[in-house]
Parts: structure tokens; C-alpha cells; sequence
């Protein structure tokens, strides 16, 4: 009975993986979903941080008032909708034209994620005590050298936690790209399950796979941490 | 005394939307001077001082140092800043910095394109800026902290080290605000001494506070502010001694 139950369960799994080389695209899914979620993280936090900083800056000098309004207005309405109207808004408008669905699943997602660095990054720099960037100016430095050399620093330490949050969300969500189409990780245990009629590894297999790159940037968020946090422990150095 | 002074105030105001803070305030600072600014919380003494430096934008009047009205936008400020130092309530050394790069860090950025031009390289001005900085905590006797961060240290000791972070751009000014209202009791003497020091050594100094005796020991010139404007100045002697205006009675009586 025993003999039975296992030999069902390796051929199940045989069926998963080995079958017609089906293990590669696992592979494929993997690398499609980090690739667009690298490049959306890469693009939501130059979007986010910039409009952080024009927020900031805003605040400190009154200065880049157009600038704070478009930022506003981008975040009310990324915020208040959802990332996969914004998808397909994307992939079969703007976009309709470029066959390129894995770039525009990263587009996509990396204008959403934007907007969601964009609160993170405030939180970080407006919990920079105010006195680091008079004490910057006191001394002669600009604006910007004292952002660059005192406030950035430590705004990137202060909102580490909830940025790599927004990453971890971020990896997980890309799986909404499969509603168009794009062969990511999420997508995968369907095609396999309509060639073997059985659900449960494929889906297994993408849950594991999703929670090593998960935990693969768990463990990036620690050591960045580690580095980041000598400033609280007194002694400099290495 | 009576050469060109190194600020002169005209007709300073600020206002926060309808509420005056300052109100025509007029005063010249002579070099050498040191000159204590009392009076009453709310009385406008910390934003007179940091409009001195802009760091609060004045809304009307001039201030004249270097012979530019540095109260007008269009100036470049960071340039007249570099020459005016700056010590806070509340220290302000740079979390992510230890001691010596707290120290360090204006100068380097600042001065060295200008070394470059000079023939240096940018490593030897670095050391330049390196050994500078160890001199000046030598000074203070805190040359062992220079590799640690700030967080690690007395209030005391971060206030020392912000007054000579402020002292390495060789200030022609120095503004103190509240120097050692932050401190604990057993550390404002520190604090003191080596701001006395320094005023010992000739630098010209515009200094809020509220310890009266050091006002009196340090004071070439004391004034008296109340609701936005200068109500009594005169030399610690006159004005501890022998107020005139009913304001300054009345303070006076309250804080000795």
C-alpha cells in the first residue's frame, strides 16, 4: 500500500518536472517575474524618491510647487485604483502597439510601486530631525550637497524596513501579469496542471520558488541593515 | 571699536503670517564684539539670531555683512554662511557621521575644488582638513572620540564638538542659540568654557542665552528683547545693574 502511495506521489512529481523538460519553465516563470520585479523596484524607487525629496524639498524652502502638485495628483490616483486596471490600461492602450509584454508588466508595476516608495521615502526623510539639514546649511553646504551627504543616508536607514516590505509585496503581486498574458512564475502551474491534469506540485514548486527569492531579500534587508546601522552602535570603522 | 562693523541690521522684520515676530530691528555688531541677547521666551531672541544667518528668511529690512545685504533672495547665501558660525540648542551634530567626518565634512566639500585650483591634490587637502580637525579636538580634549558616532556621547561633548565643527570654517562670526539650555546641569560648565575661551581669543560672537552670570562675565554689549523689538541694550553693568526700561526690571527680577 505504501510502495503504492509513494510510487503514485514520484510519478505525480515525475510528471511535474521531468516530463517534456517542464522543470525549465519553472526556471522561465522565475526568471521572467524577477526580471519584471527588478526592473518595477528599480523604476518605482528612482519615481519614488524623487517625488520624496520634491516633497521635502517643498517643505524646507517652499521651492518646486508644480512639481508637488503633479506628485500629488500621481499618487492620489495610482493609489486609488487598481494595479491590474492599470495593467491592462497599459498593456492594451498606451502600449497596444509593443509586443513587449514583459517590459510593460514592468512598467506598469514599477509606476505603482512608485507611488508607494514615493509615502515610504517621505516617512523616511521627514523622520530626519529637522536640525541635520539647518545644521548642513549653518555650515555653508547647499541644499542639495547636505540632502546628498546627511539627509539621504539617513532617510534610507530610517524607512529600510517598510521599502523592502514594498519589495516583498511587490515580487508576490507581479503574478497579477498573467491576466494578460505574461509567462511569470504565477503563471506556470496553470500551463503544467492543463498538460497533467493534477494542480498540486506545480503549484507547490511556484510557492517554493517564491519564498526563496523571498527570503533572498529577507536576508539582502539584514545585511543593509547590519551595514546601515554602525551610527547607533558608537565605534566607526569597519 | 568704532571700525566698519561685520553685521549691520536695518530695519529687520520677520512675520509668520500676521503674527509679527520682528519688529524693525536696527543694530550693527562691531568685530571683537560678543554681544548676549535676553529676554523673555517668545520675545523674538532665537529668530533675530537666525535671521542673522537667514536661517529664517527675514520678511523686510536689510542685513549687511561682507557689504551685501545677504536678506536679499538673490544673494547666494552658502557663501556668507560659510563665514558665520553656527551652535544649536539642540547640538545638530550629523547622526551618520562620526566625530572627525562630522568636523570634517564642510570644509572637504566646500574648499576643495579651490585647493584643486591651488595645485593639491584632493587626498593631501583631505589630510590638510584631517589634521585640522584633530587639532581642534585635541583642544578639547576629545581627540579619542574621533572615530566614534555622535550618538555615543554627552551632551557636553557634542556641544563642544558642534562648536569646533563650526570653528574648522574659520567663521568671522559666530551665533550661538541657547547653547546650554539642552545640557544637563553638570555639563553646561564645559560648554561655557570653552565658549569663553573662544570669545577670549577674539572672535566675534551674538550669543542667546539664558545664563544671566555668563551673560555678565562675557558680555561686551547686552540686549534686551521684547515683543519683536530691542526694548534696552547697554553693557552688562548697565543693564544688570541698573535697568531703565520697566520690561527689563521685570524680566531681570524674574530670572536672578
Amino acid at each position: 500500500m505504501n510502495i503504492l502511495l509513494a510510487a503514485s506521489i514520484i510519478d505525480r512529481l515525475r510528471k511535474a518536472v521531468i516530463v517534456d523538460d517542464r522543470w525549465k519553465l519553472y526556471l522561465e516563470g522565475l526568471g521572467n517575474t524577477i526580471i519584471i520585479a527588478l526592473i518595477a523596484a528599480l523604476i518605482g524607487t528612482v519615481i519614488g524618491v524623487f517625488f520624496a525629496m520634491v516633497n521635502y524639498i517643498n517643505k524646507k524652502t517652499g521651492k518646486l510647487k508644480v512639481l508637488k502638485v503633479i506628485a500629488n495628483i500621481y499618487i492620489t490616483i495610482i493609489r486609488g485604483t487598481p494595479v491590474v486596471l492599470q495593467l491592462m490600461i497599459l498593456y492594451f492602450i498606451v502600449f497596444v502597439s509593443w509586443d513587449n509584454g514583459l517590459m510593460i508588466g514592468a512598467i506598469t508595476f514599477g509606476i505603482n510601486s512608485g507611488a508607494y516608495v514615493a509615502e515610504i521615502a517621505r516617512a523616511g526623510f521627514e523622520s530626519v530631525d529637522d536640525g541635520q539639514m539647518e545644521a548642513g546649511r549653518s555650515l555653508g553646504l547647499s541644499t542639495w550637497q547636505t540632502m546628498y551627504h546627511i539627509i539621504i543616508p539617513q532617510a534610507v536607514k530610517n524607512c529600510l524596513p517598510p521599502l523592502f516590505n514594498e519589495f516583498i509585496t511587490l515580487v508576490k503581486e507581479t503574478a497579477i501579469v498573467g491576466y494578460v498574458g505574461i509567462m511569470d512564475l504565477g503563471k506556470i502551474p496553470g500551463l503544467i496542471q492543463s498538460r497533467t491534469f493534477d494542480y498540486l506540485f506545480p503549484l507547490l514548486i511556484a510557492a517554493v520558488l517564491y519564498l526563496i527569492v523571498v527570503l533572498g531579500l529577507t536576508q539582502l534587508h539584514h545585511i543593509l541593515e547590519k551595514k546601515l546601522s554602525k551610527s547607533d552602535r558608537g565605534r566607526g570603522g569597519k | 571699536m568704532m571700525n566698519k562693523p561685520i553685521i549691520e541690521v536695518k530695519g529687520l522684520q520677520k512675520s509668520f503670517g500676521s503674527l509679527n515676530v520682528l519688529d524693525d530691528i536696527s543694530t550693527s555688531i562691531y568685530p571683537g564684539e560678543k554681544v548676549v541677547v535676553i529676554g523673555a521666551s517668545g520675545s523674538g531672541k532665537s529668530t533675530f539670531l537666525r535671521c542673522l544667518n537667514c536661517l529664517e528668511d527675514p520678511t523686510g529690512g536689510q542685513i549687511i555683512f561682507d557689504d551685501v545685504d545677504i536678506a536679499d533672495p538673490k544673494v547666494d547665501i552658502n557663501i556668507h554662511r560659510q563665514n558665520m558660525g553656527m551652535v544649536f540648542q539642540q547640538f545638530n551634530l550629523f547622526n551618520n557621521k562620526t566625530v572627525l567626518e562630522n568636523i570634517m565634512l564642510a570644509p572637504v566639500t566646500i574648499y576643495t575644488k579651490k585647493a584643486v585650483k591651488e595645485g593639491k591634490t584632493k587626498a593631501e587637502f583631505k589630510e590638510e582638513c584631517r589634521e585640522k580637525a584633530m587639532a581642534l579636538l585635541r583642544r578639547i580634549g576629545l581627540e579619542d572620540k574621533a572615530n566614534v558616532y555622535p550618538s555615543t556621547l554627552s551632551g557636553g561633548q557634542k556641544q563642544r564638538i558642534a562648536i569646533v565643527r563650526a570653528l574648522a570654517m574659520n567663521p568671522k562670526v559666530m551665533l550661538f542659540d541657547e547653547p546650554t539650555s539642552a545640557l544637563d546641569p553638570e555639563m553646561v560648565g564645559e560648554v561655557l568654557n570653552l565658549i569663553k575661551e573662544v570669545a577670549s581669543e577674539g572672535m566675534t560672537m551674538v550669543i542667546v542665552t539664558h545664563e544671566m552670570g555668563f551673560a555678565r562675565e562675557v558680555a561686551t554689549r547686552v540686549l534686551f528683547m521684547d515683543e519683536g523689538r530691542i526694548a534696552e541694550e547697554g553693557t552688562p553693568k548697565e543693564l544688570f545693574d541698573n535697568p531703565q526700561n520697566p520690561r527689563t526690571i521685570q524680566f531681570l527680577k524674574a530670572v536672578l
